[in-house]
């Protein structure tokens, strides 16, 4: 019903949205079960990493792009200032910007983690920690769809 | 938020969930394509259960959810042409799923009777295995059916 009302040219920009959430979203799935799962194996560390950093971090950046590709669409940077912005598009700049930076916090941990990795030293908090906030960042995108579809008030 | 509001936020969770896991599992069919030993391609399978997990509950949850959806709203019906064209596409996409799940069980069995043998290096059989194109077609096609689901649902042609 929603797609009925919402005027055609927003679709590509909802589609492009659409398409890097649930790109970050698998990857940090992969991610966290690859890192919690690998029993010390280089390999699965290794695929936890990269899936981050080759799947999810494009899949971030096309989200990103997009929703404000949609916001600027839909026009909610023109609201008049007495009237407040939706808590679902809050909740969704919170879990998209807040949980970017994490994203890249992650990433950097990892980052090294492999380096240290490759060099024969541990790495286990370092990779312990990417896939905590991969673990953190799961729940905050279930929270963000939540919000997003069901867009309470 | 209301009782509907709820259902429709659990369709596109669930719908978020299999789209994901669909991603998911295309990290680890990749990765599969590199690997050459018992060992990783078992430790691999590990990391593709989960996946195999996550895509079943989003399969069930997005169908169930959605066909509740279509007989809550008023707006649109189960006999719409566009929900018909999403439960066709979902079909066709759970059928080739699941053979893919039984294709790529196969290496899986064959690194397991390796490493009951004993043998646990590179093995050119357990290779071609990981490779096989039979498994990867039918991800290829369930994946396609699923685009074609995501792109239905939000023009809704005809609606």
């Amino acid at each position: 019903m929603l797609a009925a009302i919402r005027p055609g040219e927003q679709d590509f920009a909802l589609l492009l949205h659409l398409v890097g959430a649930t790109v970050v979203f698998g990857a940090l799935l992969a991610s966290a079960t690859s890192i919690l799962l690998a029993r010390g194996e280089t390999r699965l560390l290794r695929l936890g990493y990269f899936s981050l950093l080759l799947v999810g971090l494009p899949g971030l950046i096309l989200m990103r792009l997009a929703g404000q590709w949609l916001y600027n669409l839909q026009k909610w940077d023109a609201l008049p200032d007495q009237i407040e912005q939706p808590a679902w598009l809050g909740i969704g700049f919170v879990v998209a910007d807040w949980g970017g930076l994490l994203f890249l916090v992650s990433l950097a941990l990892g980052g090294v983690g492999i380096y240290r990795l490759r060099h024969g030293k541990s790495a286990t908090g370092l990779l312990t920690a990417t896939t905590l906030i991969s673990l953190v960042l799961i729940v905050a995108y279930v929270v963000a769809v939540w919000a997003m579809t069901g867009k309470p008030d | 938020m209301t009782f509907e509001d709820w259902i429709f936020a659990l369709h596109l969770l669930s719908a978020a969930t299999l789209v994901g896991s669909l991603v998911m599992s295309w990290i680890v069919v990749v990765s599969l394509l590199s690997v050459h030993t018992p060992g990783e391609t078992i430790a691999l399978s590990r990391v593709a259960m989960v996946g195999t997990v996550t895509t079943v509950v989003g399969l069930i949850g997005a169908i169930a959810f959605g066909i509740w959806l279509a007989i809550l709203r008023d707006a649109f019906h189960v006999w719409d042409g566009w929900v018909i064209a999403a439960i066709v596409l979902w079909v066709i996409a759970a059928a080739a799923l699941w053979r893919s799940f039984i294709e790529y069980a196969k290496p899986v069995e064959k690194a397991r009777a390796l490493i009951a043998a004993g043998e646990t290096a590179p093995s050119a059989e357990l290779t071609a295995s990981n490779r096989a194109s039979n498994g990867l077609l039918l991800r290829v096609l369930a994946s396609a059916a699923i685009v074609l689901i995501v792109i239905d649902m939000l023009w809704k042609p005809g609606a």
